[in-house]
């Protein structure tokens, strides 16, 4: 990319202290970028990791090693009054509507308090823009008095936006935005983020456990496994050509909404007994115990990420035998 | 509805706001009005220990002095006592409490220590201490009872602020940048106001009580100046011979502790009632005799007729669902599809009595092997609930207790339902986690709920519905909270289920996809109306109502590559706004004039098909 990124993390490694035990490694050496009025899609399954990152950039949980550089600034170690300021630039919307919203407040009082810490705007100034953005966001002036409880769960989540809106940031942090909503109301907020996008110029890190939303907003995607990065790539991409088994994993998983097509598919997908969470030794593949096409190689060795033809990242042993089964399929 | 507004609805509180505001008046206006009676060291000695009468309203004391102009005196100084208790208390107690809930770390651990240091002091033995030191102070006294009492409320407040501080918004509102102060007082103190009001009004009366325990022992209100406490040991002097003279000032006294502490609560009540839930009642069976209420045919397992559920609402009850009318064969897997707010997860609770806050079944009737189960009592409908159908949420988590170990969980189940031995139970419980393909289910039995991941609890959720071997088990977003992964393996398991078990599976989802993996028949919902009702393959190929068509198309993962994903316009609308046509017509494509004249009824559109739309057969030809 030509123009320099908006957030960039490099080699990020975040880390839970476990008591009387080695910490916990929660992320592992991940490296992304999100530039100027990019969407960047970070997914994968609970456990992850993608909360975690979304919760560093934020300042809610300290990098224990790697940088976060946002604007050119690195702000993996910002004191209050750094965030302070960063936070005129770099909000959040968060998965549950119903606890990001403080049910003993009404809408205009939540949605007032963003702005407080970026100078302080007159009364009606702040009146003023507390109505423009509920409009913007499809509401009456009027549910500015209002209590979060008369709402429903997608119209809080379109509160929870304003929220993050209002006081004019360059960088939205979507963890989950979609993924409590129903899809029919998962589909109107999608399109008021991609709407507001182009209007504000904004860019978005969209955290979801669902490729095919992700694929919707994205410009790039990231997977992540355990901490790890499986694959990364240009989303139509990563969608259409999976290149790492647990992307094809996730994408199978999901079921399609045609009875034929779905239960087809449901009998060929390959079947894994869960069992307990099973810990890969350390130098082995992360996704090797659930892999169905692990062999030793993937258990003793961590893989090297390798780009592809196509502008792909991606993290396994056997990609390129996986390439040419995949274009066997296909024919 | 403003906060006094809504505090002035409750006769109670009225009442008493009435009563505290008359003491309040009287501490202010009477020593004014009666300066003489604080010096005054006795009246009419001949006068003494009169009975109540027109002279005397209240009777006299035992020096002749008039019980009512002291009792109305005394009142400033019993008042401005637990004042100054009051305000230590909170002025402590508040700050310290959201300090050591909201920071955690040392300062909760100093604060806690200091807390626990102050309860292991004794009480009273120090407060007759700071009175022997500043003796008749009632400001040092009940200054000492609010530092002692603060610990109490502090930690009313630090357990109250714990779960409030994991909240979203919290988290919010630190990413805006918002001071620690700011966020404290606003969104913190908001929360728990109610739990600070009820507790200290507690603490208020609790001041009162201790107050006229160190008057009665003279050690507050030096004589001759009049306290409640005093006037009780005057009275207490002459128990004997006259025994009325304790029962003004005791009265007094009991009936303002009282007033505090049910204030309290009405003040607890309306400060929260704007946006708190409504109360849970108890399950109600239905009355009235079912109109035509013979039992359905064979072969239907289960079978819902006209059901109707409503809340109790603001004016009068909100009817939720209305008209819903579908069944279940044995062995068959039916789902109730829809937006949410359509009252499908409410259908699904109405049958197996199970519905929320104060919710009732209110017309129709639920057939289930030949029993009606709106209208069966407690008594009958639990041998049904368990065994015959059992009920797995959407929070699988929230649905085992964090407390036992998930084997005995499970096994809870089987000795109940099955009547098995602990033993037998055991080993059932193990097989019952090897069905839910767990490698090593004996070492998943002696976990805890909170050592699973969400698709492990879900399957021993499933695992324990089962314990009773339902003949239909009813799944509320069995999924939805799970990974797509996970998803996929519940759905497989519930699927081998049905086949291996013969078992029926009610299943309640958003999800077209989970519709199109397991289900035989659907049941669409809107706005608490079943709108469509049909085979699995129809209702994809052949849609014959705009909501399931609409509701199909605005599926993000079926929508192609586009600018703008399709979408249904507005939202549902809410139970009370329903309009008297059809209801989806505000957002309905086809919707003519003659939609949104009269109700709808659903009606046959072919073969098992049918659908509540005027225009279905036009639908049908496009």
């Amino acid at each position: 990319m030509s123009t320099r990124p908006l957030l960039s993390i490099d080699r990020l490694r975040v880390e839970y202290p476990v008591r009387n035990r080695p910490p916990f490694t929660a992320v592992d050496d991940v490296s992304l970028a999100v530039g100027p009025r990019e969407t960047v899609g970070l997914v994968g399954e609970s456990g992850s990791g993608k909360t975690t990152i979304a919760s560093t950039v934020l300042g809610f949980v300290p990098a224990a090693a790697g940088t976060i550089e946002f604007d050119g600034e690195d702000i993996a170690g910002a004191d209050r009054g750094r965030r302070r300021r960063l936070s005129a630039s770099l909000q959040v919307v968060f998965q549950d509507p119903y606890s990001s919203l403080n049910p003993a407040r009404t809408i205009g009082k939540t949605l007032a308090e963003t702005l407080r810490p970026h100078g302080s705007p007159s009364r009606p100034e702040v009146a003023q823009r507390v109505a423009s953005i509920l409009e913007r966001v499809g509401f009456e002036p009027a549910a500015a008095n209002r209590y979060p409880n008369q709402f429903s769960g997608g119209q809080r989540q379109r509160i929870a936006i304003a929220r993050a809106l209002i006081a004019r940031p360059r960088l939205v942090i979507c963890d989950e935005p979609v993924s409590s909503l129903d899809l029919s109301v998962q589909a109107q907020v999608l399109n008021l983020l991609r709407g507001l996008q182009e209007e504000l110029g904004l860019s978005y890190l969209f955290i979801s456990h669902d490729l095919a939303v992700v694929r919707h907003v994205s410009t790039r995607v990231v997977v992540l496994y355990r901490g790890r990065v499986m694959e990364a790539g240009p989303a139509a991409v990563v969608y259409e050509q999976p290149a790492h088994p647990y992307t094809r994993a996730l994408l199978e998983s999901v079921p399609i909404p045609d009875p034929d097509r779905q239960r087809a598919r449901r009998a060929a997908r390959p079947r894994s007994a869960p069992g307990l969470p099973v810990t890969a030794a350390r130098e082995s593949c992360r996704f090797a115990p659930r892999c169905p096409w692990a062999v030793d190689v993937c258990r003793e060795r961590e893989p090297p990420a390798e780009a592809t033809t196509e502008g792909v990242l991606v993290a396994c042993h056997r990609w390129r035998e996986w390439a040419t089964v995949r274009s066997r399929e296909k024919i | 509805m403003s906060f006094f507004r809504r505090l002035l609805r409750r006769p109670v509180a009225v009442v008493c706001f009435a009563y505290l505001a008359a003491l309040v008046g009287i501490a202010v206006v009477a020593p004014i009005a009666m300066p003489s009676v604080e010096t005054q060291n006795a009246g009419d000695l001949f006068g003494a220990n009169l009975l109540p009468g027109w002279s005397h309203l209240l009777g006299t004391d035992t020096l002749g002095r008039d019980v009512l102009a002291r009792l109305l005196v005394g009142d400033r100084v019993t008042l401005v006592g637990v004042a100054e208790a009051l305000i230590t208390v909170l002025v402590l107690g508040v700050p310290l409490g959201l300090a050591a809930g909201y920071r955690g770390g040392w300062t909760d651990r100093v604060v806690t220590w200091l807390a626990d240091l102050t309860f292991s002091l004794p009480a009273v033995v120090i407060i007759i201490v700071v009175l022997s030191v500043f003796p008749g102070s009632m400001l040092a006294g009940m200054v000492t009872f609010g530092v002692i009492a603060a610990p109490d409320l502090m930690r009313v407040v630090r357990s109250a602020t714990l779960p409030v501080r994991e909240e979203l918004y919290i988290k919010a509102a630190e990413a805006s940048g918002l001071s620690g102060t700011y966020i404290l007082t606003r969104h913190v103190l908001s929360r728990i106001s109610g739990v600070v009001i009820a507790r200290a009004s507690l603490l208020a009366a609790a001041a009162l009580g201790l107050q006229t325990g160190l008057a009665f022992l003279n050690l507050l209100v030096a004589a001759p100046a009049p306290s409640w406490g005093g006037m009780v040991a005057d009275g207490t002097s002459v128990l004997l011979l006259h025994p009325w003279l304790i029962a003004s000032p005791g009265a007094a006294i009991a009936v303002t502790m009282l007033a505090l502490s049910i204030f309290g609560d009405a003040v607890r009540d309306a400060a929260v009632e704007g946006w708190s839930p409504a109360v849970t009642r108890r399950r109600q069976a239905l009355k009235s005799a079912a109109p035509g209420a013979a039992a359905p045919a064979e072969g239907r397992l289960l079978a819902v007729e006209h059901l109707g559920v409503s809340f109790p609402g603001g004016e009068g009850d909100l009817r939720v669902v209305e008209d819903v009318t579908f069944d279940v064969a044995a062995g068959e897997i039916v789902g109730i599809v829809g937006e949410s707010g359509c009252g499908k997860s409410v259908t699904a609770a109405a049958v197996i009595g199970l519905l929320p806050g104060a919710g009732r079944i209110d017309g129709g009737s639920v057939w289930f092997a030949g029993t009606d189960l709106a209208r069966a009592r407690d008594a009958e409908l639990g041998p049904i609930r368990g065994r015959k159908i059992a009920f797995v949420s959407q929070e699988p988590m929230a649905s085992l207790d964090p407390a036992y170990r998930v084997g005995a969980q499970i096994e809870e189940a089987l000795r109940c339902h099955r009547g098995l031995s602990r033993a037998g139970a055991r080993a059932r419980a193990i097989e019952l986690l090897r069905d839910m393909h767990f490698a090593d289910p004996a070492a998943v039995a002696r976990r805890y709920p909170h050592e699973l991941s969400g698709g492990m609890a879900q399957r021993v959720g499933i695992a324990r519905a089962l314990a009773g071997e339902p003949q239909l088990l009813i799944a509320d977003e069995p999924t939805t909270a799970l990974d797509v992964t996970v998803q996929a393996e519940i759905l497989e398991l519930l699927r081998e289920l049905q086949l291996t078990r013969r078992m029926a599976v009610l299943i309640v989802t958003h999800d077209w996809g989970v519709v199109a993996d397991l289900c035989d028949r659907v049941v669409v919902m809107y706005a608490g109306q079943v709108v469509e009702r049909a085979d699995v393959r129809p209702i994809f190929d052949s849609p014959l109502h705009p909501y399931t068509e609409a509701l199909l198309a605005s599926n993000p993962h079926l929508a192609p590559e586009a600018a703008t994903l399709p979408v249904i316009p507005g939202t549902v609308p809410p139970p009370g706004s329903w309009p008297a046509g059809c209801r989806f017509s505000a957002r309905c494509r086809y919707s003519v004039a003659a939609c949104t004249e009269l109700a709808v009824a659903i009606e046959a559109a072919g073969g098992a098909h049918e659908t509540r739309c005027l225009r279905h057969d036009q639908l049908a030809r496009a």
